[in-house]
């Protein structure tokens, strides 16, 4: 049976792991609980800054802690980093202040707190930001490895993870296999390139698996990154496949389905079809249905392969 | 007032009188009008509003090193109100941290004095300000890391009495007593002018003492244009060190400058060449 976990856990374990380094600093508005940074509060309660319920106050007094020497991870939920974006933009970003923002409960895939909870544009205006990586891991592997990569980052990153568990992908992986800025060919096809990011990345794989049973190779991507995107393996899969489909638990408008389709219009392009929220918000439902609801899901995404191949 | 009692100057081992100190601000003022007048752009009225207090700050107290600005246990000035750029490039250049030359590349392009004061940009600047209510935050998280470094260094903000109006900043006033950062010091400037108008007008404040007093502040309430009073205040932010303080200066916006004094169309606005002429006359200043 396939190992399931939440890759907010991934982010915990990672920053336990950082906490060696004692430059490392956690900051929280009140939902340590919830994208556990508990874990590195417990253990570390003297490099921990509780900032209350407030999220701008937050985000800058971490770039003032990197700005003397520390290395800030500030965690909230998703939907409430966005309360801070300009407070990320002019004092985080502006002066390459290397913070690490984290959003934990990204995407409809929250599930039942509903609307107000499920952020489908985070992706989206984080990237638009100079100076900053944007990340949206797909399990709890990676959320691990990559976190622990942005500690010595030199420039500032929003990561976003997901409440509900999904399966495990990277059990076994290195270091080497996950890296910043580089996307993870899970599959290798020549019909149709599936690029995924978050929770859809499994759900490309089973995709993919049932596109398979119709005779369609897919070739399935893990682009962790969002920004800067992976170009060449975009270019890569393009060439081999010809047709592209993009999925990730985010508006259809500006994240990962913006930047492939943004690259390739410097290209000579292929057939591009994008999984995401149609401009809608969510509502309460579990994950799963959400992912049905929002059509998001292994069915959508191969129903989109399908009509990517035929407009080849 | 020749031979007032004297404090240590943070440059060298000299000694700065109140006299002294008056001379490098009115200097510091002249300074300001020939920036705003030559870019034709700018922020005059806050800058002459908050220079005694930076020309009290920088000399009397802020332990800091022009020659090497990047020196890490410096102590930390932040100005929030970082549209009043004019009056911290006037006492930078006072200071040795940037040259009087440079002061006139204020708000041209490629200059190091960008339109609001850029830690990127401009040696002896720790923010990156321009948009209101985020320096007290910043400065938070540079007292914390003093704190966790063991040192002594010191952090100073200086925000707008009209800035306040962003909630942000009272987010930072509860978290910064919530954390009892002793090392974080904050000094408003009370002009009573923001950028439409009369604060009185745009939005009541009410009792500005009692509600940083209630958020847990130390408080101390001075007349921003007397450098005595400037001097002991700073002393007195210097020495309160269970909880953050604040020192409140009532001060005149355009102070200096007869025409510009307490006149809101002189928050953003360049003098003419007639104001110009008329400004340098009231500073002292033959032509």
């Amino acid at each position: 049976m396939t190992k399931m976990e939440a890759t907010r856990d991934g982010y915990g374990q990672a920053l336990l792991e950082l906490a060696e380094n004692e430059k490392v600093v956690v900051l929280e508005a009140d939902l340590g609980k919830s994208t556990k940074s508990l874990h590195f509060r417990k253990a570390y309660p003297e490099r921990t800054v509780s900032c209350g319920i407030g999220e701008q106050n937050m985000l800058l007094v971490a770039a003032g802690m990197a700005a003397s020497g520390y290395i800030p991870f500030a965690s909230t939920f998703a939907i409430f980093t966005e309360r801070a974006f300009e407070q990320m933009r002019n004092g985080v970003a502006r002066p390459n202040l290397a913070v690490h923002l984290c959003g934990s409960h990204g995407g409809t895939h929250t599930g039942t707190d509903g609307s107000s909870a499920q952020s489908i544009e985070d992706l989206a205006i984080y990237r638009t930001l100079p100076n900053v990586t944007v990340i949206h891991p797909s399990d709890s592997v990676s959320t691990r490895l990559l976190t622990k990569q942005l500690a010595s980052s030199n420039s500032p990153s929003y990561m976003r993870t997901a409440r509900n568990k999904t399966p495990v992908l990277y059990e076994n992986a290195s270091k080497d296999t996950i890296k910043i800025g580089k996307g993870v060919e899970l599959k290798e096809g020549n019909d149709i390139a599936i690029i995924a990011c978050g929770v859809l990345v499994s759900e490309a794989l089973k995709a993919a698996e049932s596109l398979a049973d119709e005779g369609i190779n897919a070739t399935v991507i893990d682009m962790h990154t969002i920004k800067p995107i992976d170009t060449k393996l975009i270019d890569v899969v393009t060439k081999r496949c010809g047709a592209i489909v993009t999925a990730e638990d985010h508006s259809i408008i500006g994240g990962l389905g913006g930047a492939v389709a943004e690259h390739l219009s410097t290209t000579n392009g292929a057939p591009l079809e994008r999984i995401g929220v149609h401009d809608r918000f969510g509502e309460s439902g579990q994950a799963d249905e959400m992912l049905e609801l929002m059509g998001l899901n292994a069915t959508h995404i191969a129903t989109a392969a399908k009509k990517a191949i035929s407009r080849k | 007032m020749k031979g007032h009692p004297c404090w240590p100057s943070s440059v060298g081992d000299t000694m700065t009188t109140v006299d002294e100190l008056r001379e490098v601000a009115r200097i510091c003022r002249v300074h300001i009008v020939d920036m705003v007048y030559r870019a034709q752009a700018g922020h005059p009225g806050g800058s002459l509003s908050e220079i005694d207090l930076l020309t009290a700050l920088y000399k009397t107290q802020l332990n800091v090193r022009p020659n090497e600005p990047k020196w890490g246990d410096r102590d930390r000035f932040i100005l929030s109100k970082g549209h009043a750029s004019p009056g911290m490039y006037a006492i930078l250049a006072e200071m040795g941290f940037i040259s009087v030359k440079d002061l006139e590349s204020y708000r041209v392009l490629g200059g190091i004095c960008q339109g609001h004061v850029d830690m990127k940009w401009c040696p002896g600047v720790d923010f990156s300000a321009g948009s209101l209510g985020m320096g007290l935050s910043f400065g938070m998280g540079s007292a914390i890391a003093a704190r966790l470094d063991g040192s002594a260094r010191q952090t100073y903000v200086m925000l707008g009495d009209g800035e306040i109006q962003e909630g942000s900043v009272w987010e930072a006033a509860m978290a910064a007593a919530h954390h009892e950062l002793g090392n974080l010091n904050v000094i408003l400037d009370r002009n009573r002018i923001q950028n439409d108008d009369f604060c009185e007008t745009q939005m009541r404040m009410f009792d500005i003492p009692a509600k940083w007093r209630a958020f847990g502040w130390n408080v101390m309430e001075i007349d921003g244009h007397n450098m005595e009073e400037i001097v002991n205040g700073l002393e007195f932010l210097s020495n309160s060190n269970e909880g953050p303080s604040i020192l409140i200066a009532q001060t005149v916006k355009g102070k200096g400058i007869s025409f510009m004094e307490d006149n809101p169309s002189f928050h953003g606005a360049a003098p003419n060449d007639e104001q110009y002429s008329l400004a340098m006359k009231e500073l002292g200043v033959s032509q």
